[in-house]
């Protein structure tokens, strides 16, 4: 093991930030980033099944066979996500109607599978758990971010409290679906400015 | 029919399900880059989320409802999707040569693409009987089509443009989406 714990989990926080550097998991992304409260929901979601699953293939990396490794992870990952949507729906009921078919469809996002295949398939359980927990992060503040700018601009709200007064005209746009894709086009822009990968 | 003709107006325009409920925006950015790499994207959507529209209900109504197990759905419809996409690609490769060199390469990537399985979801929250979820899988499908195949138009030509560097590729695609999807708002006045 070249890299230590603590470089498996930074490196989700900045060099390899899912949404900004690898482009992956763009629909969660884009559609619940409207208000801060399902951004961050959305966010911690993902990171939990990500720890979880990332953990458990670790486990099993010698068990399952390579031929059919991928139909085993994304068995793993139903898994899990089948527990959050669960979970949400009894705790956090209101959350759960507005996420609505994007919970279910954590099943179908890119990151998750795409750090089963290149990272918790070939390393231990800690390094994985470091792995998920720090793309889960960086995944969650990415999210929280791109809504926090989301919902200033166009509700003038910043989870749900009014931050302008009551004479600021909200731009609606940066809501709609066309706001979401410049919006977070603007953002990769930003990144790139910051730093090449 | 009036009925089916607005549910198919309204699923590839008025609720486009990229440009309008943000799902598939991977494979959306990934294979715009090129026309001839979206046809055969679009042609594999539209083929696959028919079936797997068709299927994901049969599984629905006859599996999950009859035995109470509709908490098991994501799994369900995920698996049944995996194995219809390989099922599938081997069927074509073997008895349609043809269609197989075209889509080949896009049957594999459609597995982890969230519009069909998001389309599924949608047709079984929305109740649909059969055929309506045939009617609506496919505008589903066309209308992604649509919206790749125009959207990669758009970008064979900002290929050519002068860009800003730090704006360039996927951060000048997406503004562009953005500036398209905002032409599909239009058709909201619609429903």
């Amino acid at each position: 093991m070249a890299k230590s714990l603590g470089q498996e989990f930074s490196k989700g926080l900045w060099a390899e930030v899912p949404p900004y550097r690898l482009v992956l998991g763009l629909c969660p992304t884009l559609a619940m980033t409207t208000g801060v409260d399902n951004g961050l929901g959305m966010g911690l979601a993902v990171t939990f099944v990500l720890i979880c699953s990332n953990a458990l293939i670790s486990l099993l990396r010698k068990v399952i066979p390579k031929d059919v490794r991928i139909a085993c992870f994304i068995i793993v990952i139903a898994t899990f996500v089948i527990v959050v949507e669960l979970m949400m729906q009894a705790y956090a009921y209101a959350l759960f109607e507005q996420m609505g078919i994007f919970i279910p469809l954590i099943v179908v996002n890119c990151i998750l599978l795409g750090r089963a295949e290149a990272f918790a398939s070939k390393n231990g359980v800690v390094a994985s758990c470091a792995d998920g927990l720090g793309m889960g992060i960086g995944f969650t503040i990415s999210l929280v971010i791109l809504a926090a700018i989301r919902e200033v601009l166009g509700n003038g709200t910043f989870y749900k409290i009014p931050v302008f007064g009551p004479t600021f005209e909200p731009f609606g746009f940066m809501v709609t679906a066309p706001g979401a894709f410049v919006c977070l086009g603007l953002m990769l822009c930003i990144m790139n400015l910051l730093g090449k990968k | 029919m009036s009925d089916y003709m607005l549910l198919i107006v309204s699923t590839i325009f008025v609720n486009n399900i990229l440009l309008m409920k943000y799902l598939g925006n991977c494979p959306f950015l990934g294979t715009s880059k090129k026309l001839d790499t979206a046809l055969g994207m679009a042609m594999a959507v539209i083929f696959v989320l028919v079936l797997a529209g068709a299927i994901t209900w049969i599984t629905e109504e006859l599996l999950l409802k009859t035995f109470g197990l509709e908490y098991l759905r994501t799994m369900a419809f995920i698996l049944v999707i995996a194995t219809l996409v390989q099922f599938v690609e081997m069927f074509l490769k073997k008895n349609i040569p043809a269609l197989y060199a075209g889509l080949g390469i896009y049957l594999p990537l459609i597995t982890t693409n969230c519009a069909v399985l998001g389309a599924c979801f949608i047709n079984v929250k929305e109740e649909y009987s059969f055929v309506q979820t045939l009617i609506s899988s496919f505008g589903y499908a066309a209308g992604f089509g649509l919206a790749l195949i125009l959207f990669a138009g758009i970008r064979e030509r900002i290929m050519l443009a002068r860009v800003p560097g730090p704006l360039r590729d996927t951060s000048i695609g997406l503004v562009t989406a953005g500036m398209f999807s905002l032409a599909f708002f239009g058709f909201k006045g619609m429903a």
